[in-house]
């Protein structure tokens, strides 16, 4: 298809054609386009369909305001809704669809809302859908949800990766139109670090759209020229095709690089994105102005469009955007649109300028004091009523109207850190104020000097002042044109709808509702009219908005004030947000010593933080789960079984203060703790709950090894350090985790020693290395560590290694004893024993209870001073009908308990009032033969012996059970001295 | 007598060598590692000094024969040896610095990649906020590097080692690898 609307000139390769669809229909473009010039200049106007009224719309803008012009991209996993056409940089086989119509974009059957639109008012939601209450989630709210929207996703997962970064500089420059340029120049010839990041793919700003000289050559050509001798620093890092997202503490800036977007596919290997964490010591805003429309009535047709886009079309992409063209403008901006245009030979067939007097453009129709009072036209702007100062009103036939209600710098990551920006009445326009993030300066359009030179000298003098440079490069001569401005922000006429928010549907009518209705804050407005809710989060639109509500009100525009302005500064894939950190690679993974053995079994693995730990070994010939748990429990019980207990917190802790140290962090003493000895510790928070638990061991004088639980070795490790570091300072202990340095089995079961035997070098009889007996020990000469200490009710040991000989100790230990028959269990079964032993874990050590709940009381001794020592006997904590850990089995041996259940009394109802407390642990007991589980029961240590309901609601579970002690399996703990 | 044979962080018995991209990883299974920390109100210069032991400043390595050293926190450095000759390092330590330090055997506890490339900064800016340009060599830090907390020892610009957990290898390798196959 010819492109019809392309014009001489523009910034693009018109030897590079390249071939794109746009809902199915084939067309071309040229390198340097975006899809919507593209579009331009094939003709196509209509390319979306509004968010609520489903009204036909056009492009608005050029570049990353842009309302409108919101097409998906690609198709299947690649596929991407909301994307803005105006950005979109085109590449050869580029698939774009509209989205948010049924079943075409020129025929869209929900354009039936347009006709409706008085029911779908500002509010409507609150006010129309109320009742009946359920009808909300299961019949509006799809309805309304399909019916209002934007675009779709595919539902397959993104094929592309997305990387993050993080780089470092003296100074970043986010922006480079002609004040970035000229800043990151003067910084980058001073030797400083810089980046320079820019949105765009072409640096240079409103230098490429603009028909300005700088200096003896265009305002392109000089971007061109300064880009080059920036590119040829090594200092200087250039990131085109990057946006700055926001302003974060101590100098960062995020910034998403689209290292691919202009490929169909990413190079092999190649990341999509990069969301980068920018670390600078200072930083410059150059990131421009955005125009803003003036409302009037039916404002939203295709083909009108911001005056300065519609030159920038013209005058970077050679497109027309029309055949006979009008300008709407407030300002002097607006008449270049004009000119522009009028010298690249289009019809400017009138200049519609509300001010009143003053010069007039030569050899062009300039309406002075006139207004735009209404379109025509369904699909496109078909004509333009323009009500004159005499009053009198005329259609004028066009197929384009650029209009200009001045422009907005661009003052958002300036305001990402809540600094309020200050209205200058001079432009028309906020400002940014003084309270800007620490280190960051503005210049430019951005700081609201809109002349050219204006924009070159301010880029230079903030780069000097904000590193302190002395002496700075020669101004290239650029204009100065003063801003010359009459601000209108609507035009008052009709009934119609005249639109502010394009994306988001709100016109003049949804504001004057708000006021109405007494939503006059503006943060009030916003939520009440979904205002600067959109994609575009306002950018054409807020201004416009919070002027008619300050018009509305009496109130000025500074007292009426903007909305809170926030990251990112335009939508971010979730992919770039999400990094690597997906599928599989969302979290790194942590491999015990015995992993490798544990694969070549084919052992089921269980993720306990980042740990994969063996769940079960099955057999040959199970085929279920508990087959392989009871087996591997019956076997522990009756000869021996070995389980890796690497992954439990092992902390060093040295120093003349060491055993000090443990009687303060523990509620049990350890400065008493014989050397080659360990005990059981139990470690409070400073309110009295438990904290952790863990067996500590007196490795020497000043020398003890702690271990923690497996989910609390980091916290443990932190609080340690704390107390360290802040609470004691002037005590001599030293930490340091030891976690990973040693590969640590428990050994347990009537042949654990006779196990051991085989393999340590020394002799370990009861005698010799009697229980909770610690030591350094040699396997084959190589330095070892054993502990006798069991979790399972056994005899048992733990042995370690370093870590690199863990892999190795586990298979001398099955080969050595073999005659054992030993097996190696897993957390399963580990779990299961220490139930029927009564040992509390994860479900009991649940942040809520007390040692004296867990039948633990004694061990906070009250000889000595400990962290939640005191707060442990608050009144609330220690009454006798409180919660006590207590055994439970089913009165049927085939009785069913689940974990979560609540005890009630026999015929009590199961409301909160009966509430006796609830099971904490469940297992199945291969040697009770039945459920077991443990609980907090209320009094539950005067309730032995007695028998209970157990009732899961959600389960449908209400078993008879019967209290016991927790000590399932050998209470008096014969075994584990045997 | 029993013999158990080392198996790497990797799950191999040979250290690997792997080339993605400008980068090439060394897995380094040779060095021994250990803590010290000065215990409260002693002063370990003489003892350090005597053994040969750098203890550098903060944010240094120091390399020597055959102990290199850099700082970890304040009053504690990690020392590096040779395995072959001081798999026992932390025994080596403790009698030379006698009851003035609090020694911990680190070796197995890490794992080690030696990284080399042309220049080492942009894999590294694709894996941590370490301005690794601009720091000196001999810079050593704490960083983090896919979700891991790891030490990274600059000896030049484009040499480096990084000692990760020794149980997240396979991730960490894999977040190296793949950062310099996207570059």
């Amino acid at each position: 298809m010819s492109q019809s609307h392309r014009i001489e000139g523009g910034q693009i390769d018109r030897a590079k054609t390249v071939r794109f669809t746009f809902d199915g229909l084939p067309y071309q473009g040229f390198t340097g386009d975006t899809l919507a010039s593209a579009l331009l200049a094939n003709g196509v106007r209509l390319m979306g369909r509004s968010f609520k009224y489903h009204r036909p719309r056009g492009v608005l803008s050029a570049g990353s305001e842009e309302p409108n012009a919101l097409v998906e991209l690609r198709s299947g996993g690649r596929q991407e809704p909301n994307t803005r056409a105006t950005v979109v940089e085109l590449f050869e086989g580029l698939e774009a669809n509209s989205q948010n119509r049924w079943p075409s974009l020129r025929f869209d059957a929900m354009g039936i809302n347009d006709t409706l639109s008085t029911f779908f008012a500002a509010g409507f939601y609150y006010k129309t859908f109320m009742w009946p209450k359920s009808f909300w989630e299961k019949l509006y709210e799809p309805i309304i949800r399909r019916a209002a929207g934007l675009g779709s996703v595919s539902r397959e997962e993104d094929p592309d990766e997305y990387d993050k970064g993080f780089l470092h500089c003296d100074l970043l420059v986010i922006g480079a139109g002609p004040a970035g340029l000229m800043a990151a120049l003067t910084a980058g010839r001073a030797g400083k670090r810089v980046i320079l990041a820019d949105e765009d793919f072409a640096f240079g700003g409103r230098l490429n759209a603009e028909t300005f000289a700088v200096g003896q050559s265009s305002g392109a050509d000089w971007a061109a020229a300064t880009v080059a001798e920036l590119a040829s620093m090594p200092n200087v890092r250039l990131m085109a095709r990057t946006t700055v997202l926001g302003a974060f503490d101590h100098g960062i800036y995020s910034a998403v690089e689209r290292v691919s977007d202009h490929l169909a596919v990413p190079l092999a290997g190649k990341p999509r994105q990069v969301l980068w964490r920018i670390y600078s010591q200072r930083a410059i805003l150059c990131g421009g102005a955005t125009e803003r429309p003036i409302a009037f009535e039916n404002n939203d047709r295709p083909g009108i469009m911001l005056a300065g886009s519609l030159r920038a079309y013209a005058n970077r992409w050679g497109v027309k955007a029309g055949e006979r063209v009008a300008v709407f403008t407030n300002n002097d901006g607006g008449l270049r649109t004009a000119t522009d245009l009028q010298a690249r030979g289009v019809d400017v067939v009138a200049v519609i300028d509300s001010r009143e007097g003053g010069e007039l453009l030569p050899g062009i129709r300039h309406l002075r004091g006139a207004e735009v009072i209404d379109t025509s036209g369904r699909l496109g702007l078909k004509s333009v009523t323009v009500r004159q100062a005499n009053g009198r009103t005329e259609e004028v036939r066009v197929d384009a109207l650029g209009v200009s209600g001045g422009w907005n710098p661009n003052v958002n990551i300036h305001s990402h850190q809540r600094a309020r920006p200050v209205w200058d009445a001079s432009i028309a326009a906020f400002v940014p104020g003084a309270d800007g993030p620490a280190g960051l300066t503005v210049a430019g359009a951005a700081a609201g000097v809109f002349s050219t030179h204006g924009a070159l000298r301010t880029g230079l003098d903030a780069a000097v002042s904000a590193l302190g440079l002395t002496g700075a490069a020669e101004l290239p001569e650029a204009e100065d044109a003063p801003v010359r401005i009459t601000p209108l922000w609507h035009v008052a006429h009709g009934k119609g709808r005249a639109w502010i928010d394009q994306q988001n549907d709100v016109t003049v009518k949804d504001i004057k509702l708000a006021q109405q209705e007494n939503f006059t804050s503006v943060e009030h407005m916003k939520r009440y009219t979904t205002l600067g809710m959109a994609t575009d989060q306002g950018k054409t639109g807020n201004v416009i908005g919070l002027a008619i509500m300050a018009e509305l009100t009496g109130r000025s525009i500074p007292e009426t004030g903007t909305t809170m302005y926030r990251p990112p500064y335009t939508p971010v894939a979730m992919g770039a947000l999400a990094g690597r950190s997906r599928g599989r690679e969302f979290k790194p993974f942590r491999l015990t010593p015995s992993h490798h053995w544990a694969v070549e079994q084919g052992a089921t693995f269980v993720e306990v933080g980042n740990w994969l730990r063996t769940q079960w070994v099955p057999k040959a010939g199970e085929t279920e789960w508990r087959q392989s748990v009871d087996r591997e429990v019956l076997a522990t019980r009756k000869s021996v079984g070995i389980c890796d207990v690497t992954t439990l917190g092992k902390i060093d802790i040295q120093g003349t203060d060491a055993g000090a140290f443990l009687d303060r962090v523990y509620a049990n003493t350890f400065s008493t703790l014989a050397v080659g000895k360990c005990r059981y510790g139990l470690m409070l928070r400073e309110d009295g709950i438990v904290f952790d638990d863990g067996t500590t061991a007196r490795m020497g004088e000043h020398e003890y090894v702690m271990t923690t639980t497996t989910a609390n070795a980091v916290t443990v490790f932190r609080h340690l350090e704390f107390c360290r570091q802040c609470l004691w300072p002037d005590m001599d202990v030293q930490l340091i985790s030891t976690t990973e340095a040693w590969a640590q089995f428990s050994v347990a079961g009537p042949n654990a020693r006779r196990l051991l035997e085989k393999v340590v070098d020394q002799n370990i009889s009861d005698a010799a290395f009697p229980y909770m007996g610690a030591g350094n020990i040699t396997v084959g000469g190589l330095r070892a560590r054993l502990f006798r200490i069991s979790f399972s009710g056994e005899l048992a040991y733990e042995i370690a290694v370093p870590t690199r000989y863990g892999d190795a100790l586990l298979r001398e230990m099955l080969a050595k004893g073999a005659e054992f028959e030993p097996i190696v269990y897993g957390t399963e079964a580990l779990g299961v024993m220490r139930i029927e032993k009564g040992h509390v874990a994860g479900g009991e050590l649940n942040g809520q209870s007390t040692a004296l709940n867990m039948g633990l009381g004694k061990m906070v001794s009250k000889k000595k001073d400990s962290i939640g020592m005191v707060l442990s006997h608050r009144e609330g904590l220690v009454g006798e009908n409180g919660y006590r850990l207590v055994g439970v089995k089913p009165v049927d041996p085939k009785g069913k308990l689940v974990a979560g259940s609540h005890f009630l009394e026999t015929g009590a109802a199961p409301v909160m009032e009966n509430d006796g407390g609830w099971l904490t642990s469940k297992v199945y007991s291969p040697h009770i033969g039945s459920d077991i589980a443990l609980g907090y029961l209320k009094g539950g240590d005067r309730k032995i012996g007695q028998r209970m309901r157990a009732v899961n609601l959600l389960s449908g579970l209400d078993t008879e059970v019967e209290i016991v002690s927790p000590h399932f399996f050998d209470p008096e703990g014969e075994r584990l001295r045997g | 007598m029993v013999s158990l044979q080392a198996m790497t962080a990797l799950g191999a018995h040979q250290a690997v060598v792997v080339t993605v991209g400008p980068l090439t990883i060394t897995e380094r299974v040779d060095v021994a590692l250990a803590s010290v920390a000065v215990r409260r109100g002693r002063d370990l210069t003489a003892s350090a000094k005597a053994m040969g032991v750098p203890l550098p400043g903060p944010s240094q390595h120091i390399g020597g024969e055959p102990y290199s050293a850099f700082w970890v926190t304040p009053e504690m450095w990690f020392i590096e040896a040779p395995f072959a000759t001081h798999e026992v390092i932390a025994d080596l330590l403790k009698a030379g610095f006698g009851d003035a330090a609090s020694v911990t055997e680190q070796t197995d506890a890490w794992v080690t990649f030696d990284l080399a490339a042309a220049d080492l900064a942009p894999v590294l800016e694709r894996l941590c906020n370490v301005d690794f340009r601009a720091v000196p060599d001999g810079h050593s830090t704490r960083t983090m590097m896919e979700h891991l907390g790891i030490y990274l020892v600059k000896h030049g610009p484009g040499a480096a080692r990084i000692y990760g957990p020794r149980s997240s290898a396979q991730s960490l390798l894999h977040a190296l690898e793949t950062a310099a196959s996207a570059l």
